[in-house]
């Protein structure tokens, strides 16, 4: 089987990547600018609704009953939208995903696309492709293009140029569109604006993901801001839209919990400048053909663990990246994948689906359970409860380590208050090698520790030792 | 009739911080508390379920069930220890006791936020992950602080971001949690507190650790040491 | 070998999931607000916004400009003094008007939204997209409080577009700034 390319090939494990990123000082301030940004304006947006837990609840129901009748409301799904003169293909993993979307550029004669940003495009590698295969894909979201134009890498689901700052854009674009332009952010929106123009105009075909698809009726659903996604959806006479086969609601009331959900989680708006919805074809509007390509790549092997699949109610809001501590010091690219931050930690090793896989071992403890991405997850993803499971499945794949062989010593040692109560009094010793109350150095593993901060020297006494003299 | 409670001193405010967990025994039984420890307590075996040794932590949780049962209430002066009784140990298959952390204890069970402590010093208090996000104990340590006699309470900024501790996390992703730890510290000093407090000597000992490094004159005292504390009988630091 | 469809739903059935209660919708489901929250919340988004009684003085506004009609706009909309462009338009006649007239289907007061679905007064999608200009008419009783009442009133098959202020993007620095793609001006007319 080819590898998923949910991960980078050649990605270093998540403590490698990270400790290179932390050196990088401009990354860490335009991260730290950006999510304190988003971070207070979502908890503003959210603080106006008084049912905002009820939603929460809400969606993250209907997100489960999707997942209980996943095949039923998929059959549903190919029918109504077959019904309506859209083609539904089927795809088991990104290489067969990538082949269908590539022959139906040539099918068309393609050899340009547009692209509206869409995380299961990026996830599979397709622009890479296509590509390969003779067609170029232009991404035309703002920040997509940032990366795009960067021949860089996306470090944020929403933003994927978030850990650039203006003056860094600038220089992208003076490079690229060969044009003068100021660091204003209205004047690089401007800019871009221009070099897309005859794009969106000329191009015949264009290639979607989807927020949303609605079972029972047939219809998708894509929020975006700039209006580069109606551009997308409407002028060409080919539409692609590709999408999880998770992505589903099951009937067009449940996009009532959604539409209020996912802005106010993600840019944190009342809602975003344009949704657009639309049910196979319509004729005399917007493009004549539609093809939706279903894509698995490793969600029936996540639906199959009972505590990992809620990773699959994500609806990609990008929340808890943006107050994750983790995230806003080592950035999106530390996570070696499209997906990063909490949510990424928990889904890119559940979709790749080997914990062999060095990164994806390394990302379930790319956290320090702090519990803030819980708190803020609109569909109420338990990401510390999933976090700890795959550590579980991490070291059960690992089998004996040095590691290993430690936490069996400890587990042993706890399990008796006779053996713990010696290895307490040998551990008091230690303080004879601690000057002024505290050691400043230790050897490794501990000297990760103190690295940067001093340990306590153990006290004279343990706690139970005063209570036996005192009060035993 | 007196509340009769156990205390779970925690391992590790057993074996580094006794000062602690002497404050507690101290402090519950000033406000009419009977307290017992039963000696036969370790761990509750959350380095081992949070770092993927899941088996491991289910005879700890085992253990924990035998040793407090029959007790009304346990107390344990740690946001994450209490979280990880009340909130995992029920997955590992446990009906664990009725398990508090000390400040949910006193505003919730015994009903008080005066009690009758003294402690002149400017303090800031850093919330913890755990207490915050898996208790929700919210302001009740805040509201304790305040009612303190003499105490001189300032504001942490960012108070509710992590302190880049997160157990085995602190080893594992070293530089990461370090980056953390400089942006507490950084806040931690920005108040011009003489002491720093939380509800968690883990959290407490990571902030401090790094403190002390800086040698940058600000003290960790867990809050049940401050509770305890009074005209008659200060706080004072341990040697 | 079986089909990717086959192969997928099959997988999907040996995973199987338990049956979920039924969804919980303990969320408000209707609104309070009318004209003048949408009034308010609309002019957040930095769109510009008027209550009017008479529609075609407002239009007045239009005068000596190009402006995209749909055919089916009511007649007394269609002043003298203004160039109006009606289908069929090709893109580059779209993209060089000065602007577009419509109407709505629907609007929502508490997130300040329009909502187009095609049918009277609005025309294809593409009018509305390519113009840097959009003036749009909502009459009062088009206005539904909240987002579940909007879509209870929709027909979910038809194009549907909501427009929630002027194009905008936050990519840059995750900070709003107005004027991408669409029309980078929205002007609104509440008939009251």
């Amino acid at each position: 089987m080819a590898r998923n390319p949910v991960t980078w090939l050649g990605s270093p494990t998540f403590p490698k990547a990270a400790k290179a990123a932390l050196n990088d000082t401009q990354l860490r301030q335009n991260l730290r600018k950006a999510t304190g940004t988003i971070r207070g304006r979502r908890a503003a947006a959210v603080a106006e609704m008084t049912d905002w837990e009820m939603l929460r609840v809400a969606g993250e129901q209907i997100k489960d009953d999707v997942l209980a009748r996943l095949d039923t409301l998929l059959l549903q799904l190919e029918e109504s939208v077959t019904a309506r003169g859209g083609v539904v293909h089927w795809a088991r993993d990104a290489e067969e995903a990538n082949r269908i979307v590539l022959d139906l550029c040539r099918a068309e004669n393609a050899q340009e696309v547009v692209k509206v940003k869409s995380m299961a495009t990026a996830e599979i590698g397709l622009n890479e492709a296509l590509e390969a295969g003779g067609v170029h894909a232009i991404e035309t979201d703002l920040a997509e293009l940032i990366v795009q134009l960067g021949d860089d890498r996306p470090s944020h689901i929403l933003v994927p140029a978030i850990h650039r700052n203006r003056s860094e854009i600038r220089e992208i674009f003076q490079r690229r569109m060969g044009v003068e332009v100021s660091d204003e952010p209205a004047d690089l929106a401007e800019a871009a604006r221009v070099y897309l123009r005859e794009k969106f105009l000329t191009t015949k075909v264009a290639i979607s993901g989807a927020n949303f698809a609605v079972a029972d009726t047939g219809s998708i659903v894509v929020l975006e801001s700039e209006g580069n996604g109606r551009m997308c959806l409407t002028l060409p006479d080919t539409l692609i839209t590709v999408m999880g086969i998770e992505k589903l609601v099951p009937t067009w009331q449940d996009l009532e919990v959604f539409l209020q959900l996912l802005p106010r989680s993600s840019t944190a708006e009342r809602m975003n400048p344009y949704t657009s919805v639309w049910t196979g074809v319509t004729p005399g509007d917007g493009p004549q053909k539609f093809h939706l390509v279903l894509i698995d790549n490793g969600r029936t092997a996540t639906l199959e663990d009972s505590v990992g699949r809620q990773a699959l109610r994500c609806i990609r809001c990008s929340a808890c990246l943006n107050v994750c501590p983790v995230y806003e010091r080592t950035g999106g690219q530390s996570y070696g994948s499209v997906y990063p931050g909490p949510i990424g930690a928990i889904l890119t090793p559940q979709l790749v689906g080997d914990m062999h896989d060095p990164l994806a071992a390394s990302l379930p403890y790319a956290s320090s359970l702090c519990g803030a991405c819980f708190e803020v997850c609109p569909v109420r993803i338990d990401i510390p409860s999933v976090l700890t499971h795959l550590r579980a499945e991490v070291v059960e794949a690992k089998g004996r380590t040095a590691e290993s062989v430690a936490m069996a010593a400890a587990a042993w040692m706890f399990a008796s208050a006779s053996r713990y109560e010696k290895a307490q009094k040998a551990g008091s010793l230690a303080r004879f090698l601690a000057k002024d109350g505290k050691i400043t150095s230790l050897p490794w593993p501990g000297s990760k520790w103190t690295s940067s901060r001093d340990v306590p020297a153990p006290p004279a006494e343990s706690f139970r030792t005063w209570w036996r003299k005192n009060r035993g | 009739m007196r509340v009769r409670v156990a205390l779970f001193a925690t391992c590790l405010t057993d074996t580094f911080f006794p000062s602690t967990a002497r404050a507690v025994v101290r402090l519950l039984e000033r406000l009419g508390c009977s307290v017992e420890f039963p000696l036969d307590q370790t761990c509750c075996g959350q380095m081992h379920f949070n770092t993927g040794y899941r088996e491991h932590s289910k005879p700890l949780a085992r253990k924990y069930t035998e040793v407090f049962s029959g007790y009304d209430y346990v107390v344990a002066p740690s946001g994450s220890c209490a979280g990880m009784v009340r909130e995992i140990h029920p997955t590992l298959g446990e009906s664990p006791p009725r398990t508090f952390e000390l400040a949910e204890f006193l505003v919730d069970v015994l009903g008080v936020t005066d009690v009758g402590a003294w402690f002149p010093h400017r303090v800031t208090y850093h919330p913890t992950c755990h207490s915050l996000r898996m208790l929700g104990v919210g302001d009740k340590p805040m509201a304790l602080l305040r009612a303190v006699k003499g105490l001189d309470l300032v504001e942490l900024p960012d108070s509710t971001q992590c302190c880049g501790f997160g157990g085995t996390f602190a080893v594992k992703n070293a530089e990461t949690s370090t980056a953390m730890l400089a942006d507490k510290m950084r806040c931690v000093l920005d108040t011009g507190a003489e002491v720093l407090s939380a509800g968690d000597n883990s959290c407490l000992m990571h902030i401090g650790g790094g403190l002390s490094r800086l040698r940058a004159g600000v003290r960790p005292v867990h809050l049940a040491e401050i509770l305890a504390s009074t005209e008659e009988d200060p706080w004072r630091a341990t040697p | 070998m079986a089909s990717a469809k086959e192969e997928i739903l099959q997988r999907i059935r040996n995973a199987k999931l338990p049956a979920t209660p039924e969804t919980v919708r303990g969320y408000n489901r209707t609104g309070e607000g009318g004209v003048e929250l949408f009034a308010e919340r609309v002019a957040d988004y930095r769109a510009i916004v008027h209550a009017v009684n008479d529609v075609p003085e407002a239009l007045q506004r239009l005068q000596g400009k190009r402006i995209v009609a749909p055919q089916d706009v009511p007649p007394e909309w269609l002043i003298d003094g203004v160039t109006w462009l009606h289908e069929p338009l090709t893109i580059e006649e779209l993209d060089q008007a000065d602007g577009v007239l419509t109407g709505c289907a629907v609007a929502i007061a508490d997130t300040g939204t329009i909502v187009l679905d095609g049918g009277e007064a609005q025309g294809r999608r593409a009018l509305t997209l390519l113009p840097d200009y959009h003036l749009c008419v909502v009459r009062a009783d088009q206005i539904a409080a909240s987002v579940p009442e909007a879509l209870q009133r929709l027909e979910p098959t038809r194009p549907l577009t909501f427009i929630s202020g002027p194009s905008a993007t936050s990519d840059i620095e995750l900070n709003r700034v107005e004027g991408v793609h669409g029309p980078r001006a929205l002007e609104v007319l509440i008939v009251t």
